[in-house]
């Protein structure tokens, strides 16, 4: 229980995905503009980001490891996503028309945000058991959306902020994500596993 | 005007005209994760040109066999199957370098400047030309990785050629004092939001 406890705070605060771990920097810049999306995304993101976890953990263990496929990692973990995104699109579109409306157009860009296909790796890769692995999926798609609304936030305001004429658009973004980076810097060495 | 050679405008293209960092923003998060050293971002670009070459080729040549309703799926295998080649190199042959690149060598499969690629050049052009294209849009990315990887490391550490202490050349001296922030995540959000502003500064001036 402790170490699961100390999984959720370590993926949601000190390793943050997105500002401390760097992966799914593209949705972080591209839909952080206004809050709304922020949060479409991030609610796509949650739920592709645990099923994923979930399952690729089970093929992995079960399939790939006992048949000696091991190098067949890169290729499985990657279809598995795919394949899942779309079984999520088509199965929210029939149950739940509302939440599609709302989700749709963000998942087919969850296939290539890195910061899922990162997740499933590293789970396999770090060991964790499988209850581990489920958490730290919901933990790690957690803080990405915090960061991910965190900074929807900042831009709503800094839409009306003076910007010097070459830093417009990402450069600033960028440059202001290292700010929020530099906050989360003071969960550094707070807890490890 | 002089004859237009297309190989030369393909390789050209995504150097500088169509860089895949500083004007199309893809492929941030390898940019940004593993440029605290100047070897390892070279690293991470030869490896991601290797990738984005050999894709570039396969997928130009099968084009004609590919249904075109399944073509991401199939193209995310080529390539999936050539960052798996690419993994099994660098382990064999380059331990350091995969140690510290990690997870991102795996993480190559999901950059989107090779699906990019493969989508809007190598599914439509011939064979040579994707070959072309591949290897001007590689350096364009090597070109990036390497430039932000060398300010990252050079304010960051005080050297370069680091991290292996045989190899590393102190810049200062030994009294240095190196800001250590640059080494650090927030640095390489910062280091890249200022490398783009000069980006954008420089092409402004220079019309392109």
């Amino acid at each position: 229980m402790e170490r699961l406890l100390s999984i959720i705070f370590i993926y949601i605060l000190v390793e943050n995905f997105v500002l401390q771990r760097f992966f799914g920097i593209c949705p972080f810049l591209g839909v952080s503009r206004k809050m709304e999306t922020a949060v479409g995304m991030s609610m796509a993101v949650i739920f592709v980001m645990s099923m994923a976890t979930l399952v690729t953990w089970l093929l992995y263990t079960f399939v790939l490891i006992p048949l000696n496929l091991e190098y067949l990692q890169i290729v499985t973990f990657i279809l598995v996503i795919a394949s899942l995104v779309q079984l999520v699109e088509t199965t929210l579109r029939k149950i739940s028309p509302t939440l599609y409306q709302g989700l749709g157009i963000f998942l087919p860009l969850i296939t290539t945000n890195c910061a899922i296909m990162a997740v499933t790796l590293l789970a396999v890769r770090e060991e964790f058991a499988f209850i581990e692995a489920v958490v730290f999926g919901i933990a790690a798609s957690i803080g990405f959306s915090l960061a991910l609304v965190i900074m929807a936030g900042i831009r709503e305001r800094l839409e009306l902020a003076d910007v010097p004429d070459v830093l417009q658009g990402p450069a600033v973004t960028l440059i202001t994500a290292g700010i929020l980076s530099l906050a989360f810097q003071g969960f550094r060495g707070m807890l490890t596993l | 005007m002089a004859e237009h050679n297309p190989y030369v405008d393909d390789l050209s293209r995504g150097i500088i005209r169509e860089n895949p960092v500083f004007r199309l923003l893809l492929g941030m998060c390898p940019l940004l994760g593993v440029t605290a050293y100047f070897i390892n971002g070279l690293g991470m670009g030869l490896a991601t040109t290797a990738v984005v070459v050999a894709s570039n080729v396969v997928i130009a040549s099968l084009k004609n066999y590919i249904p075109t309703q399944v073509r991401i799926p199939c193209f995310i295998v080529v390539i999936a199957t050539f960052v798996t080649m690419v993994e099994m190199v660098l382990q064999a042959f380059q331990p350091a370098l995969y140690e510290a690149l990690g997870v991102f060598v795996p993480l190559i499969v999901v950059n989107c400047v090779i699906l990019g690629r493969a989508e809007a050049f190598a599914s439509k052009k011939p064979v040579l030309r994707s070959l072309a294209d591949g290897v001007g849009v590689g350096i364009g990315f090597t070109l990036a990785l390497g430039i932000l990887a060398l300010v990252r490391e050079v304010a960051g550490q005080g050297t370069i050629m680091g991290p292996d202490p045989e190899s590393a050349i102190l810049l200062f001296g030994e009294g240095f004092e190196p800001m250590g922030l640059f080494g650090q995540p927030p640095g390489a959000f910062i280091a890249l939001g200022l490398l783009l502003g000069f980006a954008n500064m420089l092409f402004k001036k220079l019309n392109i």
